[in-house]
Order: structure tokens, then C-alpha cells, then sequence
């Protein structure tokens, strides 16, 4: 299937990927999750915006944060939500997705949040419903409203992504997170280098707007920000590295990695973290650590994915408007 | 008039064409003024009162109330801002614009309220108001000044300062800005 990437997406309707998206689309989300912030620190941080309208979540793969931050976002709006999670529902009994996904849409949900192993679920999901669709993490595909969050993380902390030094460390080749990252920074305007072992690396690198290590001490004292991935070893096959023990001592951020580090470099991981593999418990405390933020900062983000998507689309429709 | 209201007045992309000036800069000057000597009047003095301007046209409107009340009573006013986008009943007719910030201080407890806005028509901004302020907390009371009432309430919503009554008809816009309020039409 080949796909248009010439036009930028219509983020009014789905959120697929980063892929295609403009710098100004990727800025106005950034600028309106501010707003969405502000309600996370109110007395009541909840707003009537969504009010009547339905949030379905599903998710063929396990998550924590994505899911709880989406429920959480969801009803920080008022909006109803819809929990679906495969291990407890009628997929045991043979249904099929595109099944699952009609009968979910006819309980009058107006936005689907899916999370398929499979690269590309969310798109064809958005074929089979009227409702909006949000890709929260598609096999090795794309994680968009991560890196969306990513962004937002370090633009809080240092006002502006442009001109900046990231490095992705870690298993990029599984990683769908590191594909949104990648796009998303680099379209914001930062330099991303992709610090792996070769065996980790994508297949084919072409077009991708990197550039690449496969020694993490080589580089470290260059970056402003290192980004590091969870190592996916429900996605391995076997046998792409020696053991977690080697990996940990070459691409861990431990201890000593940490005083490379420029003393005014941030760390983040998309989380959950394997303490020990790529990152120790004494690096996820240290006071440049983002970690935390980054899941903060998960509901204030999403709120204004769920707000872009919902809260304006009879807009143009309507002919009557008060002061 | 605020920007995104002019920008979802139909007829989309129409410019507003102003057929009467109804007030000055003096004028307003005037109006606010009086409407400051009114809060304090009512209230017994300037205590305890916060004056919250509604994104985006009743900003100005609550800076300038803010400044003529230190004026008379020689001390500092606490005052903050709303966006009652998230709260509205038409919501979806009004995109949210990154640029309207809510700002209000975190104790509004047993406060005296006021809010402040440019334009009295519906009343459903001010409803939305309400709605978002009792969110933040319980004040002692909440009051509404305006810089003009052009009537056509759609709720019993009323309010107890006012720059200005005009009367208009349902077509008509009003437009405050700085230099003074304009009464016109949006025309394609």
C-alpha cells in the first residue's frame, strides 16, 4: 500500500503518525497542550469541552501509561470512556478486528484509540469507522502522541527544540517510538543521532534525518539530550545481541555514563524502564532526568489530541455564533 | 471585539464594517471610572475584591477597572484571567486559541468576583463564566461589569456595572478596542 505523504494529514479527523505532518501542525499542538496544562493544575482540573461525547480505548497490547493517560485526558474533558483490552474480551473466542472494531464504533464512540502489534492497524482501522482514530502504538510503526509528548517535554525545558543535539540510544529497530522521535525532532529543527549496535539498527536508514553511532561513549559528551528506548525483547528474535549484560555495559546509562553527560543535558525514556538494562536506578533519580515530566506531561498532551480531534469539528458547519 | 470573535462572525472572512462610533476613548475613560467608584460603593470599599477579565475582550476591560480601583483606593487590586472556551454550551463554534490564557489566583475563596468583559449579548459567556469560576472555588460572591450591554439575553443573566446600555439589533456588532466602541455590520 503506498501512502500520501505529500499533503499533510488532517489532524482535525485522525492521528496516524508524525509521518507527513508539518512543523506548524506538530507547533499548534505543542502550543495548545499549554492550555490543557494550565487545567491539570486547577482545584477541579476538569472541563465540560467533551461533554457527551465517547472515548474508546483499544488496546490489542498491553500499556500503563499510554492507556491511563488517554482515560485520564479523556475525562479531565468530560468525555465517556471505553475500555477495551484483548486479553478479557471476545477475540478468545475467534472475533475478528474488523468486528471488534464495528461493534465498538455502533456503542456510539466518537474517537478510537488503538494499539495494534501489527504496523498499520490504526490506518485500516480508520477505513472500517466514522469515528477518529489515534494511533497509540503500531508494531514497529509509529507511537506519534510519544514523541508528541517528547517534544513538549523538552520544549518546556529548554523553550525551543531547534539547533538541539538528541540522541536515540537503544533497541531503535523495534522501536516505534523511535521512528515518531525521530520525525518529530528533527522536524522541530534539533539534530538526531541514532546510538545503537548494528544488530539494532533499522534495516535501511534511507531518508531518515540522522546521523548514527554504534559507540554510545564516542558521542555522549556531545549531546543536549539522550534519549533512551526500552529494549523490546517481546519483539526479538533471537540472537541480535549477545546478552542484556553486554548491551547494559556498552549502551546502559549508568553511573559513570552519567558524568560524560554535559551537566545541562536532560535524560528521558519513554518508560517503562528495565532498571539495570538500559538505564540504573541511581541515573533514573539524577536531577537531569525528565522521566517523570514526560508522564505528566502525557495527559496535558493528550488532552489536546482528544480536543483537536472532537472539540471543533462542527466549526465550519454551524452559521450562528454569540459574543 | 476579539479577533477569533470577528474571525466566527459569518459571514466567514466578511469584514466588519462600523457604521456608528457610540463611545470615545474619553467616553470609556469616563465609564470605567464610574464603574470603579460603583465597585467600591457597593462593596463597602476595595477589600477582599478580585476583578477577572475574560479572554480576549474583557482583558483590557479588567486592566483598566483594575487601574482606575488603585487609583481611588491607593492600594494594590488583585486581579486575574479567564478562557471560558472548555466551558461554553457551543462549544465547536469557538476554536481554542493557544493565546488565551486562564490566570486566576490560586485562593478565590470568600472573594468578591468580578468579572469584567467587553460586550453583555447573549449572557451565555458570562454563564460559562460562572461555571469555570465555581471550579476554581467558593468566592463570597460573584459580580458582572461590562463595557456595553446591547441586550438580547438568552438567559437571566444581568449585570451590575455597565459602561454603556445600546440598544441593537440581533445583526449588529458591536466592536471595543481601544480607541473607543463602534457599532456596525460584518459584510463580505
Amino acid at each position: 500500500m503506498s501512502l500520501d505523504f505529500e499533503t499533510p494529514p488532517d489532524l482535525s479527523k485522525h492521528l496516524l503518525g508524525i509521518e507527513g505532518t508539518t512543523r506548524e501542525q506538530l507547533e499548534l499542538i505543542l502550543e495548545l497542550t499549554d492550555r490543557f496544562a494550565e487545567i491539570g493544575k486547577r482545584p477541579i482540573p476538569k472541563v465540560p469541552a467533551l461533554r457527551g461525547r465517547t472515548v474508546a480505548s483499544v488496546f490489542f497490547e498491553d500499556s500503563t501509561r499510554t492507556r491511563l493517560s488517554f482515560e485520564s485526558a479523556a475525562r479531565r474533558l468530560s468525555a465517556d470512556t471505553l475500555t477495551f483490552s484483548a486479553g478479557s474480551s471476545s477475540l478468545s473466542k475467534g472475533e475478528s478486528l474488523r468486528d471488534t472494531v464495528e461493534v465498538i464504533s455502533s456503542y456510539g464512540a466518537d474517537v478510537l484509540i488503538v494499539r495494534h502489534s501489527m504496523a498499520g492497524t490504526p490506518q485500516r482501522v480508520s477505513e472500517w469507522t466514522n469515528a477518529s482514530v489515534i494511533n497509540a502504538g503500531d508494531g514497529c510503526h509509529e507511537h506519534p502522541t510519544q514523541a508528541l509528548l517528547d517534544c513538549y517535554t523538552l520544549k518546556q525545558q529548554r523553550g525551543s527544540l531547534d539547533g538541539m543535539s538528541i540522541g536515540i540510544v537503544g533497541d531503535i529497530r523495534h522501536s516505534r517510538v523511535a521512528r515518531s522521535n525521530v520525525l518529530a525532532f528533527s522536524s522541530l529543527g534539533a539534530k538526531v543521532t541514532l546510538i545503537a549496535p548494528q544488530t539494532l539498527m533499522p534495516p535501511s536508514l534511507n531518508n531518515w534525518p540522522v546521523e548514527v553511532s554504534n559507540v554510545l561513549d564516542d558521542v555522549i559528551s556531545d549531546l543536549d539530550a539522550c534519549y533512551l528506548l526500552r529494549m523490546q525483547a517481546e519483539r526479538h528474535s533471537k540472537g541480535l545481541i549477545p546478552s542484556l549484560r553486554e548491551y547494559a555495559k556498552d549502551f546502559g546509562l549508568n553511573g559513570r555514563r552519567c558524568e560524560m553527560l554535559s551537566k545541562d543535558a536532560l535524560i528521558l525514556h519513554p518508560g517503562p524502564t528495565n532498571q539495570g538494562v538500559e538505564i540504573t536506578a541511581e541515573v533514573s533519580t539524577d536531577p537531569r532526568s525528565i522521566i517523570l515530566d514526560q508522564v505528566t506531561n502525557g495527559v496535558s498532551l493528550r488532552m489536546a489530541v482528544l480536543f483537536m480531534l472532537l472539540g471543533q469539528h462542527e466549526t465550519s458547519k454551524q452559521d450562528e455564533v454569540q459574543e | 471585539m476579539a479577533d477569533r470573535e470577528r474571525r466566527m462572525t459569518p459571514p466567514f472572512g466578511g469584514v466588519f464594517v462600523a457604521s456608528a462610533r457610540v463611545m470615545t476613548r474619553d467616553d470609556m475613560r469616563r465609564a470605567i471610572r464610574r464603574m470603579a467608584h460603583e465597585v467600591i460603593e457597593r462593596n463597602q470599599g476595595s477589600e477582599d475584591i478580585l476583578i477577572v477579565g475574560l479572554q480576549t475582550g474583557g482583558v483590557k476591560v479588567a486592566e483598566n477597572l483594575v487601574k482606575a480601583l488603585e487609583e481611588i483606593e491607593g492600594r494594590e487590586i488583585e486581579s486575574g484571567c479567564l478562557d471560558v472556551a472548555l466551558h461554553r454550551d457551543d462549544i465547536g463554534l469557538r476554536p481554542v486559541v493557544p493565546e488565551a490564557a486562564t490566570n486566576l489566583p490560586d485562593l478565590i475563596d470568600g472573594k468578591i468576583v468580578v468579572i469584567a468583559d467587553d460586550v453583555l449579548f447573549t449572557g451565555r459567556t458570562i454563564r460559562a463564566a460562572l461555571d469555570a469560576i465555581c471550579h476554581f472555588g467558593r468566592p463570597r460572591s460573584i459580580q458582572l461589569a461590562v463595557m456595553v450591554d446591547r441586550g438580547h439575553r438568552e438567559l437571566p443573566i444581568r449585570p451590575d456595572y455597565v459602561g454603556k446600555n445600546l440598544p441593537t439589533r440581533i445583526d449588529e456588532l458591536v466592536d471595543v478596542t481601544e480607541e473607543g466602541v463602534d457599532l456596525g455590520v460584518m459584510r463580505k
